[in-house]
């Protein structure tokens, strides 16, 4: 049942009500009529006074499926585990370091899946790398990857040739000696591909993200250092964990932190991320992430609690992905999100008008 | 200045085609004004564009909540007739400039006024200035087109899908349907006929609209246009009447498909007061670099805590030596 049947049902009177004086029921009845569940939830959203076009949407949701929340997670995960290697290859702990280049390039491949799988012309891949356009944060993101990918790829490739012949040579050079440098510079790279999917999400219509676009990157580093140190728990011996067991609390502080701060500038574009799917999600992120930090105490000496954590901490980052897309998606979805803050703007400050000193 | 962009690269007033590198001899900016005030919801311009650009039918439901079946402007409507009843407001009829109905053929005090009056309008893909769905697009699929217009390269757009929710009014759409239509998994919409406004030929929708409602033309022309006729109506005691995107220093540096509407934007399921999302993106790059370099500090400092100084000085880079 389309939402526009629910309200079709309503007759006349329905019509006119949206035009007129209180849309506010408008939200509540669409929720109704388009899933149970969630009708409920929605009825607790206190009504805001606005209009709409018979409560259909103004602007549209992406058309990104979960492959894009998987490939956020993915990325960051990617970036920490590189930025963790590189750190392990320094500070001589050959077990973070192996785990942690293997564990960049499979979330990296896993990563470029998932983007491929998301076009609508996957054949057609390789245009992205047409052009290299500024304005756009999808194709900054695609050359990002494109520097980072090679050297992610190199170091991993070095440490598979460790495994299979331990202190092998290339000429009078170490294979492990080789692959230091790229390990480093795809350290270099790693922290603006964990960042700047932060922006691919910000630099939209959609009105829970592109409010969020001040706090947003924060959390998702924060979110690829626990996802990252996470599975650098559940992978790494005991003896070389404890720089993961530190970039965890810290990433989990940062992206609870942040998260916290988002959510109070955002405004009525907040209401997302507590209902629906979105609220279920950002929830267990919360519990997860928060008991994932806290097992860390315990991951320097117990090998239970670095793997219960590490994956308690993984799941949280997974969470957290997919609680921020699905909230963007929901408010797109409902007029609410769009016109209310914009008419709240309008009233508060006047239409927005270009001054030559902004 | 430490900005990568120009200025008004981004947003504020700026003459499209010409930022976009298009010479002297280029054709004046080309554009829309509707006058929903005498559109009559007769929706030829709905048939008219399918006809001409080949846009598949799709969406064809009874939705049963107005006369507007077509329902939102989507990858298979390039333009949607809204269509609005509600309470009447008591204001003086006005003349339309229409044969027959003219203000004194009709005394308002003979006939009594509906209780109800109609709201319809052609919406349609605004060509902004400054264009959420261009400044985008990772491909240049999307390009500003001499005319100062936004079109989507249908042999180039690889359906990344990032136009969809970049745009603030909801336009432009991944094509999924119907199965086997040309352009599936492809960004699509208006392209204010670019194959006729080559040929010098007035877009489909304006050439059919019987009243003039949809009117086509340059820019600067339909811009005073606009403002003559919103004066005209305001001195005929309809003080509803308002223009919609037609100042260049609004949220989108001025809209090329502009509006006359008669109630606030949302009522025809326009956003109130649009503004596109690249012009934050300098702040959004700053916020990032930031969180970037944040985590490689934090990556630092969960090594540092113990050694990584004193042996990257002394062991690592020694034994590279």
């Amino acid at each position: 049942m389309t939402p526009d049947n629910a309200v079709g049902r309503g007759g006349r009177e329905g019509v006119r009500s949206q035009t007129t004086a209180v849309p506010g029921a408008w939200g509540a009845r669409r929720g109704g009529g388009r899933a149970g569940g969630r009708g409920a939830e929605r009825s607790m959203v206190p009504p805001a006074e606005f209009t709409s076009y018979y409560g259909r949407p103004v602007v549209k949701p992406s058309p990104w499926k979960g492959e894009i929340p998987a490939y956020l997670f993915a990325g960051g995960l990617a970036a920490g585990s590189s930025l963790l290697a590189a750190g392990a290859d320094l500070t001589d702990r050959p077990a973070l370091r192996r785990s942690g280049r293997l564990a960049a390039l499979g979330a990296l491949t896993f990563s470029m899946g998932a983007l491929v799988r998301d076009l609508g012309k996957p054949s057609r891949f390789l245009n992205m790398l047409r052009v290299a356009k500024l304005t756009s944060p999808m194709s900054v993101g695609t050359w990002i990857l494109s520097a980072y990918g090679p050297f992610c790829g190199a170091a991993a490739a070095g440490e598979v040739v460790e495994i299979l012949a331990p202190g092998a040579h290339v000429g009078p050079v170490r294979v492990a000696a080789l692959t230091r440098p790229a390990g480093l510079v795809a350290a270099l790279f790693a922290p603006p591909v964990a960042s700047y999917t932060a922006v691919l999400l910000a630099d939209t219509s959609t009105p829970s993200w592109h409010a969020a676009y001040r706090e947003l990157p924060f959390v998702f580093v924060g979110s690829a250092a626990a996802a990252a140190s996470g599975l650098a728990l559940v992978t790494a011996p005991l003896a070389e964990n404890g720089p993961a067991r530190r970039l965890a609390v810290g990433g989990a502080a940062l992206d609870l932190l942040m998260e916290h701060r988002m959510e109070r500038s955002m405004g009525l574009t907040a209401e997302p991320l507590h209902q629906g799917k979105a609220g279920r999600l950002m929830r267990a992120a919360k519990v997860l992430t928060v008991a994932g930090a806290a097992g860390t105490l315990l991951a320097g000496r117990s090998r239970t609690a670095a793997v219960v954590s590490g994956a308690a901490l993984l799941a949280g980052s997974w969470c957290t992905r997919f609680g921020v897309f699905e909230a963007g998606q929901q408010s797109a979805r409902d007029p609410r999100y769009t016109v209310v803050p914009q008419r709240e703007r309008l009233e508060r400050e006047g239409p927005v008008r270009y001054r030559p000193e902004d | 200045m430490t900005s990568l962009f120009r200025d008004n690269d981004l947003w504020g007033p700026l003459d499209p085609a010409a930022d976009a590198g298009y010479g002297e001899d280029k054709p004046k900016r080309k554009g829309f004004f509707t006058d929903t005030s005498i559109c009559i919801g007769c929706k030829a311009c709905e048939v008219a564009c399918k006809e001409w650009n080949d846009v598949p039918a799709d969406h064809f439901d009874m939705l049963g909540s107005s006369y507007d079946n077509s329902h939102s402007l989507n990858a298979n409507q390039w333009r949607h007739v809204a269509f609005i009843e509600q309470p009447a407001r008591r204001t003086a009829p006005v003349d339309l400039g229409m044969p027959g109905h003219r203000q004194d053929d009709t005394p308002a005090a003979d006939t009594p006024a509906a209780d109800f009056r109609w709201l319809m309008s052609s919406d349609v893909c605004k060509h902004c200035t400054h264009a959420g769905c261009l400044d985008v697009c990772p491909t240049g699929a999307l390009v500003r087109t001499e005319f100062g217009t936004v079109v989507v390269q249908d042999d180039v757009c690889n359906g990344c899908g990032y136009c969809v929710p970049a745009c603030p009014y909801g336009v432009i759409e991944r094509r999924t349907a119907p199965e086997g239509a040309k352009n599936v998994g492809i960004a699509q919409k208006c392209t204010l006929c670019y194959d006729r406004l080559g040929a010098g030929e007035t877009p489909a929708c304006a050439k059919s609209c019987p009243t003039q409602s949809i009117q086509f033309g340059d820019i600067d022309e339909l811009r005073e246009r606009a403002n003559r006729r919103v004066a005209q109506m305001h001195e005929a005691g309809i003080m509803d009447a308002r223009l919609y995107g037609n100042d260049p220093e609004d949220g989108v540096g001025g809209a090329g498909a502009f509006f006359l509407l008669l109630d606030e934007p949302e009522v025809y399921g326009l956003p109130p007061d649009p503004v596109v999302p690249t012009r934050d993106l300098p702040q959004m790059f700053r916020r990032a670099t930031l969180a970037a370099a944040t985590l490689m500090a934090g990556a630092a400092i969960s090594f540092t805590s113990r050694r990584l100084v004193p042996r990257l000085l002394s062991t690592s880079l020694g034994r590279r030596r």
